[in-house]
């Protein structure tokens, strides 16, 4: 992959060659800001639907409360327009305010530490060229003990080392742009890892091995099985859906739409190569799971859930599972509709699914929503008739757990 | 009070089809354009999802897709001299409202018309001599020739993802398509859709009889189709819910599934939705804007530097008329242009019921799956001697077994009751339809005016509508009928039902949404109302999009000629208004 390599990415490669960067960049820092700002979704948190471009105001639901994102304008009073480079840089990498008061991590800081200086300086030289919007954020909605900020003084001390980006020498450059990216300012690890009780990312071989997002199952980055996450994609695969939304298999659907519409669809082909070239190294050393046996095609959910198939969902996915490429995704062998947690299966069905809308794929094809025509049980049949039909092998679904996605706001 | 909204550069009034053709083009220029629509913003995945957009009680018998005539409407008589009365139920045709308009519920039978239909004065003249025109028969030359309109045909086609199979490639006849038709630039962008028992029998008949059938062009996908703006569309399931429902599967190309998931995007374009649009408001021979209501009653002037309307045939002539821009046609003199030359579809067909052992299976159906011939359309037959000239179409189209609307009886069943409900079981899986789709020539006294006593909602006179069918619609129906026959008895049924064109026109059964003519274009400011690039001739900034500019109706759908004529108009707009405002054709 090296020739893909060109100056403008070698200059982006922190650290390893500062002063390089400084040099051989092409792009003048707001713009370059504006690339970066993308790259770091900070749209997603920092921008209302139908709000003011970076105005803030953004409520969080986080498992300890409701947590409001900044205001990211230069406004003086209530945004970041007092701020200096410096004040920016320490919110970034130590997750501490302009004002000295402690973030709470729903702001990615713990991954946004590893963003080197010159990158940071470049968002924060973008931001003080947009709009200042007058909007004062609201307070957090968080109980106490939480409410008081100093208490994520011991979070951090727990869970989070400031840190700098360290390469991996042995690696390529593409590599270790790819893990400066994700572990960075793509900050992936926030969906894709799974948290502990304290909604701290957990590290090491448990990073990017899955985790829950807005009711959504952030399936496992590394190849954790055949049936399981992108184990099955090949290089091209990946990068297509992170710059397009679509692939072969797929759309980008629920957060991971937001994130392909709003961020890596703007990256460059050589930051998608640098990002495919880390999460395919992931290693995983995990025994495998065997392969789940499928249900008997003559197993009473099975038919049920067969017949719902026929009625409402073949007139798109195909009477063999198959899908319309790029339109509607084939069930046959989707690691989706296999995953060993279910949640995003029985979400889409319930809840309907827009896929990412990108200069690629600009039509916004969508799945309905189930939720007033069909019952818990009747989802749990047709869940596990896909599940299962079509080559597909998982654990049937049961009613119980679709009455709690459905309960959930 | 009216709020003076900042002046835009282009303007759209209705945002259907043509609005939406207007503005990917408009937009495409870099010009700031806003499209005001009276009804809601409406798309596929949000609105008319694939698991309730099936639903014949809500769309079809509940009009959800249709306008809303408490609100405006038009009176209608047959003929001068007889007092109009307001419509106050859709019948014979079914105008849309929301973001799509029409063109959301449309069947999509995309059809070109042939390159005599653009000379249907000069060529039957010529070939017929003088007397092939009545004198009452006010039917002209369009101004604009097939070979013209080709490219823009040829776009539409690659927009639409058309599903056919060309019968005449650049001047070759081709096996299997419509050897009667104009030449194309390309073969259809997509193959014909799979054929059922239905279509197959009536083209085996035609084919018996020495006719050559083909499929009928589709704007239901044959296959999973990306059209050259990136918008992509699925393939069709054969539903058998196009015409008066929208698709939920994005399987028909309308403007929400072919154009405005690319326009939407733009940041140079607007829409304004729940805006009516009551006048456009002119000065010194230009327009200056349009003045529009909200749903809340409050009225805003919008300024613009060009006005495109593009509103439902009857509307953008109800917009000239209540605007007072140009002069109302009056059939007795024959003065005035606006209202003039309103036209209409002639339709007739013939049952065919089978024994028990021919199942049709009509519930597999999409609005333009479909064989059809076209021997008897336009001037494809020679009519010396019939008394009449042009035709239509033959075909047979497997649209639909919906359930509620789709029960072909025998003519002598009893209409309730035991008896209906045993016909209905005997012959819903075992009956054939098929049609002939005619033209209508404009007469004299066929026309839109305004309305001495009723007003709509919004204190202006409603817009009265004078129309029948006349002799040579009759006669020409008649002779397709004939031939309808003849096809349907060689289908091989127990028994065949025709059903002739039936007179005098009667406003309340349903026939087609193929209203035309009103706003006509011509050579000329004595013959019409807008020029061949659809420029008003009174207004150089005014642009009239849709089927009224059609001088008369040709034997076919009009859709795709109602998008070539807009692609024609805003090409020449391109290459030159935008640089050199003005008339495009010097009167």
């Amino acid at each position: 992959m090296k020739h893909l390599l060109t100056p403008m990415i070698l200059a982006a490669i922190p650290l390893a060659m500062p002063a390089l960067a400084q040099d051989q960049n092409t792009w003048s820092s707001v713009q370059r800001g504006l690339y970066l700002t993308r790259m770091g979704d900070c749209e997603a948190c920092h921008t209302v639907e139908g709000g003011e471009w970076m105005a803030g105001g953004f409520g969080l639901p986080t498992p300890f409360g409701v947590i409001y994102s900044a205001n990211l304008t230069p406004d003086e009073e209530t945004g970041i327009g007092a701020w200096s480079a410096d004040d920016f840089y320490r919110a970034m990498n130590e997750g501490i305010s302009h004002d000295e008061s402690r973030l709470y991590p729903a702001f990615p800081y713990t991954n946004f530490t590893v963003v080197t200086r010159e990158d940071s300086d470049a968002i924060f030289a973008y931001l003080q060229t947009i709009e200042p919007v007058r909007n004062r954020i609201p307070e957090p909605e968080i109980p106490f003990p939480l409410d008081i900020r100093t208490s994520m003084r011991g979070w951090n001390l727990l869970f989070f080392d400031e840190r700098d980006f360290e390469p991996a020498p042995e690696k390529s450059e593409l590599w270790n742009r790819g893990k400066y990216i994700v572990e960075g300012l793509a900050h992936c690890s926030a969906c894709h890892s799974p948290r502990n009780l304290l909604g701290a990312q957990q590290g090491g071989a448990a990073s990017y091995t899955g985790g829950h997002a807005e009711g959504w199952y952030a399936p496992s980055l590394r190849d954790t099985g055949p049936h399981e996450g992108i184990g099955e994609w090949s290089d091209d695969d990946l990068a297509a859906f992170l710059k397009t939304g679509r692939n072969g298999r797929t759309a980008a659907i629920g957060p991971m739409a937001e994130v392909v519409q709003k961020s890596t669809q703007y990256l460059t082909d050589e930051d998608i190569a640098a990002i495919v070239a880390y999460i395919r190294d992931l290693p995983f050393d995990e025994p495998e799971i065997g392969d789940p046996e499928p249900l008997a095609e003559s197993d009473g959910i099975m038919i049920a859930g067969g017949e719902i198939y026929a009625t409402q969902c073949a007139a798109c996915h195909g009477i063999e599972g198959e899908g319309v490429e790029r339109m509607f995704g084939a069930l046959a062998g989707s690691s989706l509709a296999q995953a060993t947690d279910p949640t995003s299966l029985v979400h889409i069905i319930l809840k309907g699914a827009r896929s990412a809308v990108t200069d690629a794929y600009p039509t916004p094809h969508a799945m309905p929503a189930f939720d007033w025509k069909l019952t818990d049980e009747e989802v749990a049949q047709v869940a596990t008739f896909v599940r299962n039909a079509f080559g597909n092998a998982a654990p049937a679904v049961n009613p119980g757990e679709v009455s709690e996605i459905r309960d959930e706001e | 009070m009216t709020t003076i909204l900042p002046r835009r550069e282009v303007l759209i009034v209705g945002f259907g089809w043509t609005g939406a053709i207007v503005a990917e083009q408009m937009t495409r220029e870099g010009l700031d354009v806003i499209a005001l629509e009276r009804g809601l913003w409406r798309d596929t995945s949000t609105d008319y999802a694939v698991n309730n957009a099936q639903d014949e009680v809500r769309y079809r018998y509940r009009d959800e897709l249709f306008e809303d005539l408490s609100r405006e409407t038009l009176t209608f008589r047959n003929e001068g001299g007889q007092e109009a009365l307001p419509m106050r139920m859709l019948g014979s045709f079914l105008p849309g409202t929301n973001v799509g308009g029409s063109g959301v519920h449309w069947n999509g039978q995309t059809w070109r018309f042939l390159p005599t239909d653009f000379q249907v004065r000069s060529h039957n003249i010529e070939r017929y001599g003088e007397d092939a025109i009545p004198e009452d028969m006010t039917v002209q030359d369009w101004g604009v020739t097939y070979d013209e309109l080709e490219p823009h045909y040829d776009t539409f086609d690659k927009l639409c993802g058309i599903a056919g199979k060309a019968g005449n490639l650049g001047g070759e006849i081709q096996d299997g398509g419509n050897p009667f038709e104009g030449p194309r630039s390309s073969e259809y962008p997509n193959p014909p859709m799979e054929m059922v028992a239905a279509p197959l029998r009536f083209a085996d008949a035609a084919r018996e009889l020495g006719y050559q059938p083909f499929p009928g062009p589709s704007a239901n996908m044959s296959q999973a189709y990306t059209n050259p703006l990136g918008v992509s569309l699925a393939p069709c399931s054969y539903c058998g819910f196009c015409e008066k429902y929208a698709c939920g599967n994005y399987s028909k190309a309308t403007s929400a599934t072919t154009i405005l998931p690319a326009l939407m995007q733009r940041e140079n374009f607007t829409l304004r939705t729940g805006a009516m649009v009551l006048r456009v408001e002119t000065r010194d021979g230009q327009a200056t804007g349009v003045t529009y209501v909200t749903t809340e009653g409050e009225e805003f002037f919008q300024p613009a530097d060009m006005v495109f309307l593009c509103t439902y045939i009857t509307h953008n002539v109800n917009l000239l008329m209540q605007s007072g821009i140009g002069e109302i046609y009056d059939p007795q003199t024959g003065e005035g242009q606006v209202g003039r030359n309103y036209a209409y579809q002639a339709m007739s067909g013939a049952n065919v019921f089978y024994d028990q052992d021919f199942a049709v299976n009509p519930f597999v159906g999409a609005g333009a799956l479909g064989q059809v011939i076209d021997e008897f359309n336009g001037d494809n037959f020679d009519h010396t001697g019939l008394g009449f000239i042009g035709g239509g179409y033959i075909a047979q189209w497997q649209t639909n077994g919906r359930p509620i609307e789709h029960h072909p009886v025998p003519s002598d069943t009893p209409t309730f009751g035991l008896g209906w409900k045993q016909a209905v079981r005997e012959n819903y899986n075992h009956t054939i339809g098929v049609g002939a789709h005619g033209a209508v020539h404009s007469y004299r006294g066929n026309h839109l005016d305004l309305d001495p006593t009723y007003r709509d909602a919004y204190g202006r006179p409603l817009m009265r509508l004078t129309f029948d069918f006349k002799q040579n619609d009759i006669a020409m129906s008649n002779y397709l009928t004939d031939r309808v026959a003849e096809i349907a008895r060689a289908m091989g049924g127990r028994r065949v039902d025709v059903s002739p064109l039936k007179t005098p026109y009667d406003i309340t059964p349903y026939q087609t949404t193929h209203n035309t003519g009103g706003h006509i274009m011509g050579d000329s400011p004595s013959n019409s109302v807008t020029n061949k690039y659809n420029q008003s001739w009174d207004i150089s900034n005014l642009f009239l999009m849709g089927a009224g500019n059609f001088p008369h109706n040709p034997g076919y759908n009009p859709t795709a000629t109602v998008a070539a004529l807009a692609y024609h108009s805003l090409a020449e707009i391109k290459r030159s208004y935008l640089q050199n405002p003005g008339p495009l054709v010097q009167a």
